[in-house]
């Protein structure tokens, strides 16, 4: 593995060796000093053309468990506001002797741009809405923590599909790991050509509700648009939004997630957020094991040649 | 390949490296017994089965993966790293080390810095099963099961049933230089 650009790819093994990986790591958080000297002496940067609270701080935390040390950059306060293009930014912090980059793009696939330029690995951190590799292994980890296994389970990843890179690559590595996915939302966020992935779809939340396992919850993306393809917010609440009563109706052992920052009273009650069949927090910590074994896979120990 | 230490020689040297354990630290009841993955782990749970049937009280061995400590990263290839479990806290205690073959000594610096990294021991005393020389740091062990001088080249392996099959010491030739 050069880059972790999508999951598109990635097979079951290949996933299941970076959850393993990802469960030790998962160990090393819980020590009394949660911090390994495994990639001391290299730099990782995180590049973010796009705002992100979690996904940033969490690589930076996942490099600095490991000892890498971490420079970052943000567009709003650098040379990029005077003009300077996407490569030659690149090409400067490479030359001050980064050894990996994790990049953050509004554009889809500025990351696979990048990784063409560069001669270092690239990790996706989020491009348009087309792929956040990451995001699925931490969301695959956490289902499989929960539930043993991912094999047989069906999964339910409701609302915004077209404008979520989430749901690109949850749906790759599920269905890769064995689980059968829905995709639940009104037609105008659903894919236009459905039978092209690996999954069945539907309009009609309640109809599933009792025959799933996970309910993944979108974000209603309103910065990209996803909130001017129903009337409103508070008809999508009422249609799609996972409230108590809809909880009560799941399967006893079944969990709801949602990869955060949530809309509260849109696509997720109040209350249904902090029930104990959340499993929204422990997806924030398992960001950190699974960028953690992502980092190391690529620039920890010995590299493939 | 030549065996050097039988199934029945390596039971006695667990059981008098434990009673030297006892005799050095006047009992048991200030030591945490830490053996070193891999093969560390199966020697620290014989060891502290002995400790606990002449001392009549249990001791709780521990693991401890040192894998992310190597000072060879970069070199070796990559290998999965195991659980570090220590059932207690390892602050003032006495920290006994457990490993299969003390060598050049960079595993037991390793180690060092994953014992700092998870408390402050009080002390810190090492058990091998073989001590084969050709040291590369300033690291010696306070328990030795049997010195067995090699050559750089040999490779000395310490098996045990839960991992291997079978209890004993083997030495192979290696690749001559």
């Amino acid at each position: 593995m050069n880059h972790l650009l999508t999951m598109e790819n990635l097979d079951r093994g290949t996933l299941e060796s970076l959850l393993d990986e990802a469960d030790d790591f998962a160990e090393v958080l819980t020590r009394p000093i949660p911090k390994v000297p495994a990639l001391r002496g290299k730099t990782v940067a995180t590049m973010f053309f796009e705002p992100s609270t979690r996904t940033r701080m969490s690589f930076e935390k996942a490099a600095k468990a490991l000892s890498a040390d971490t420079v970052s950059f943000s567009p709003g306060t650098s040379a990029l506001s005077k003009g300077e293009s996407l490569k030659d930014t690149v090409l400067t912090v490479r030359a001050m002797g980064v050894d990996l980059m994790i990049v953050r793009h509004q554009a889809t696939g500025a990351p696979w741009r990048i990784a063409e330029w560069l001669d270092i690995p690239i990790i996706n951190g989020g491009d348009g809405a087309h792929q956040h590799p990451t995001q699925a292994l931490l969301d695959c980890l956490t289902i499989r923590q929960r539930f043993g296994s991912l094999d047989g389970l069906t999964i339910a990843i409701v609302g915004d599909v077209k404008h979520s890179r989430v749901a690109r690559s949850d749906i790759f590595a599920m269905t890769a790991l064995g689980a059968k996915v829905i995709l639940v939302g009104p037609s105008t966020l659903l894919p236009l050509d459905p039978e092209a992935w690996p999954v069945t779809v539907t309009s009609n939340l309640d109809e599933v509700l009792d025959a799933v396992d996970v309910v993944y919850l979108l974000r209603v993306q309103t910065e990209r648009g996803g909130a001017s393809v129903f009337p409103s917010l508070a008809e999508y609440a009422v249609k799609y939004g996972m409230n108590t009563e809809r909880l009560a109706r799941l399967r006893p052992d079944a969990v709801v997630m949602h990869p955060g920052p949530m809309n509260r009273g849109v696509e997720i009650g109040y209350d249904v957020a902090d029930d104990d069949r959340s499993l929204v927090l422990q997806q924030v910590t398992n960001g950190i094991a699974v960028r953690m074994a992502v980092l190391f896979r690529l620039i920890g120990g010995e590299q493939d040649a | 390949m030549r065996q050097v230490m039988s199934e029945t020689e390596l039971g006695r040297v667990t059981r008098r490296i434990a009673h030297e354990i006892v005799e050095r630290n006047h009992g048991t009841e200030n030591i945490v017994l830490v053996g070193i993955l891999t093969r560390g782990k199966p020697f620290a749970e014989r060891i502290a089965k002995v400790l606990s049937e002449i001392e009549g009280r249990p001791v709780l061995p521990g693991s401890l993966d040192i894998g992310m400590y190597r000072d060879d990263l970069d070199t070796r290839p990559k290998t999965r790293i195991g659980p570090t479990n220590i059932p207690e806290s390892i602050d003032g205690r006495t920290v006994i080390l457990a490993d299969d073959v003390l060598f050049t000594g960079r595993t037991i610096r390793a180690a060092l810095d994953a014992l700092t990294d998870l408390g402050r021991p009080g002390a810190v005393q090492l058990a091998v099963v073989v001590d084969r020389g050709h040291r590369q740091l300033p690291i010696r062990a306070d328990f030795v099961g049997k010195n067995i001088p090699t050559a750089a080249a040999e490779r000395v392996s310490v098996r045990f049933e839960e991992i291997d099959g079978a209890d004993g010491v083997w030495i192979d030739a290696g690749v001559e230089e």
